[in-house]
């Protein structure tokens, strides 16, 4: 009985051909364009699967949105050109998801605070932070639940190999939005990102250690339990992401670290980073999708 | 060899690499006070902040005693002749960082990066040429490539506008050829006027011969610390490397004699304990790896009694590079758990 959600991927790189790959497998979104600048391989693999293309960018999604409309778009370009990208979606009505640092519209961590983004209604743009926000956010706001964190700071280590050049041409967006985004959603009063590149062969599984200050003395027990119903949270849309720790209480500090293996489905599993941010962003999309389909057939 | 003639710029880092091994709790008073000796020594260039750079107050690396601004501030207020350099890893600090370092009156900043992943300087490299500043690119950990695929990481720095390159022994790994054969190439394939510099650190002891070798080789600016204050065994011994480029006849515009004072009666005195080649820091230089996982490794052997250089052979042996300082508790409770 459910029609699946339609959707454009912008940028057909690794991320978007990852995207294009984990929505194949979704019951509630179906990827029905990718949309570039040259016939790249990845337009040419979007073409032979039966997507609609396009290389002349977003303009060209306008140009034949009438003809095959979607309903969600997802961004996988960078935070420079996103800007004129979101506008030109949104105007079209469909929603814009935003796998670049640029957070024009709300932070989105799925397990954190999708479900007050589609209690409150209708969203143009949401982002998506950044892959070390996806990774951590979800423990600063696990400790933060149980109890008032005073700073949260987070360090991810990823592989050389997952780091594209549109994080290395402005690695401080990434540290800027991850340090917003700990604050905004992770519920910490300050947050700070920190990002170290490794480029040690075979390449590493993405680390990540979240420090988080309490105001009082951490309560172990309710801190513990909060982070293993999170870890299963985050585990429903990446199976990969595991607690590598007890966590470490050590006076106010916890300290929590994770690894993250992604999926294998276009890109490598080491590049747990990315793999999160598909799946976090795809995952976005089917929960709207989901939301709108119950409160159309609840009319 | 005879440097007869050449001009030598002596670089110090006892107030920025020195914080390494003071935890960062170097007080405002006392950079103050030692960067007034060091002046009034006629050191050029005397480096001031965290430890790890712009940015790096952190749990994970160590919050400071002061903030970046403080010191640097209080520091180029003090100094007559030297010139403040700023440290900013891409991916701890941000541009913002070194806006705020470039409004304190800092002359130089050196953007560092892992020696294979340049090209996140670009953003920042771009601003500090564009503020008109002497911009470094800093190759850290620089053993662990070719120095083929150095080079190509030094043309990118140049690219974006470094007007210096430094090869950087981050973990004192270095045998003399090592670095000829780097500052070599570097000299032979970047711009003539671009310069090229080395860091060193002592934990082989070889920092003076080392940096001796680089000069040979073309490079022109010396990174060293008064009393050796760095991570690890410590920095090359700045009045030591003075000492011997006097007398090789290169030119430093360093008083020798007071800046043995400044070492003596200034630096060694803040000394938590002293900066010298223990079984750790051989470790480091013997293993390769990155010289402030030191004190950190130290610190999980007392937590979890695990010693702290099979740590930090483990550190090696994984390939780590520098920030990666959280995976040091983390091997150290693996470590406990499997001798248990």
């Amino acid at each position: 009985m459910t029609t699946k959600a339609k959707a454009a991927i912008i940028g057909p790189g690794n991320i978007g051909t990852d995207l294009l790959m984990k929505c194949q497998r979704s019951d509630f979104i179906e990827a029905t364009w990718m949309v570039g600048i040259e016939d790249s391989a990845g337009i040419q693999r979007a073409r032979t699967l039966g997507l609609q293309t396009t290389t002349e960018g977003v303009d060209g999604l306008v140009a034949g949105f009438s003809a095959d409309p979607v309903d969600f778009v997802f961004d996988a370009t960078s935070a420079y050109v996103h800007a004129e990208n979101s506008r030109k979606v949104t105007a079209l009505g469909a929603t814009m998801i935003d796998l670049t640092p640029a957070a024009i519209g709300p932070f989105c961590i799925p397990p954190v605070n999708l479900q007050e983004l589609l209690d409150r209604g209708p969203t143009q743009n949401v982002n998506m932070v950044t892959c070390g926000g996806q990774a951590t956010i979800p423990m600063v706001a696990a400790v933060s639940r149980v109890q008032s964190v005073r700073y949260a700071e987070i360090v991810a280590t990823v592989a050389s190999k997952s780091v594209g050049m549109g994080t290395r041409d402005n690695i401080d967006e990434f540290t800027r939005t991850t340090s917003s985004a700990i604050e905004k959603i992770g519920g910490a009063d300050e947050g700070k990102a920190i990002i170290v590149i490794n480029p040690a062969e075979p390449p590493l599984v993405m680390r990540d250690t979240i420090h988080c200050l309490t105001k009082e003395v951490p309560n172990e027990t309710d801190i513990r339990a909060s982070i293993a119903a999170m870890v299963t949270e985050v585990q429903r849309y990446v199976p990969g992401y595991r607690l590598k720790n007890a966590p470490i209480i050590d006076g106010h500090r916890v300290t929590i670290s994770v690894e993250v293996e992604g999926l294998g489905d276009f890109l490598p599993k080491y590049a747990g980073n990315l793999d999160i941010m598909t799946a976090a962003g795809l995952r976005t999309a089917e929960m709207m999708a989901q939301r709108r389909q119950s409160s159309r057939s609840s009319l | 060899m005879n440097f007869e003639g050449r001009h030598i710029t002596l670089h110090d880092m006892c107030l920025r690499d020195g914080m390494h091994p003071k935890q960062h709790q170097i007080t405002v008073d006392e950079m103050v006070d030692i960067a007034g000796a060091l002046d009034a020594a006629g050191v050029p260039l005397i480096e001031v902040t965290h430890g790890d750079g712009l940015g790096g107050a952190s749990v994970n690396y160590g919050f400071p005693a002061a903030s970046d601004e403080a010191y640097l501030r209080a520091v180029v207020e003090r100094v007559e002749h030297s010139a403040i350099s700023a440290l900013l890893l891409p991916g701890i600090g941000t541009v913002d960082h070194l806006r705020m370092a470039a409004n304190c009156g800092v002359k130089t900043i050196r953007v560092a990066t892992h020696c294979t992943e340049a090209n996140v300087s670009r953003q920042h490299i771009n601003l500090s040429r564009d503020l008109g500043l002497d911009t470094v690119g800093f190759l850290m950990m620089a053993h662990m490539v070719s120095e083929d695929a150095l080079v190509e990481q030094a043309l990118l720095m140049e690219s974006y506008g470094a007007n210096c390159i430094y090869c950087t022994d981050s973990a004192g790994y270095m045998l003399p050829q090592d670095v000829t054969d780097r500052i070599a190439l570097l000299k032979k394939r970047l711009k003539s006027d671009t310069e090229v510099g080395f860091h060193g650190h002592h934990n082989l002891a070889m920092g003076v011969a080392n940096s001796l070798a680089a000069i040979a080789a073309g490079a022109n600016r010396i990174d060293g610390s008064a009393a050796g204050l760095g991570a690890g065994a410590g920095n090359t011994p700045l009045e030591a490397m003075a000492a011997v480029l006097e007398r090789m006849g290169a030119v430093t515009g360093i008083d020798i004699f007071k800046l043995a004072d400044a070492a003596e009666d200034h630096v060694l005195p803040i000394m938590d304990e002293p900066v010298r080649l223990s079984r750790d820091a051989l470790v480091l230089g013997y293993a390769g790896a990155y010289s402030s996982f030191l004190l950190f490794a130290k610190r999980a052997q007392d937590k979890y009694g695990v010693p702290s250089h099979e740590i930090l052979l483990e550190m090696a042996r994984r390939k780590t590079v520098g920030g990666q300082e959280d995976l040091i508790e983390e091997i150290a409770i693996e470590m406990a758990a499997q001798t248990r």
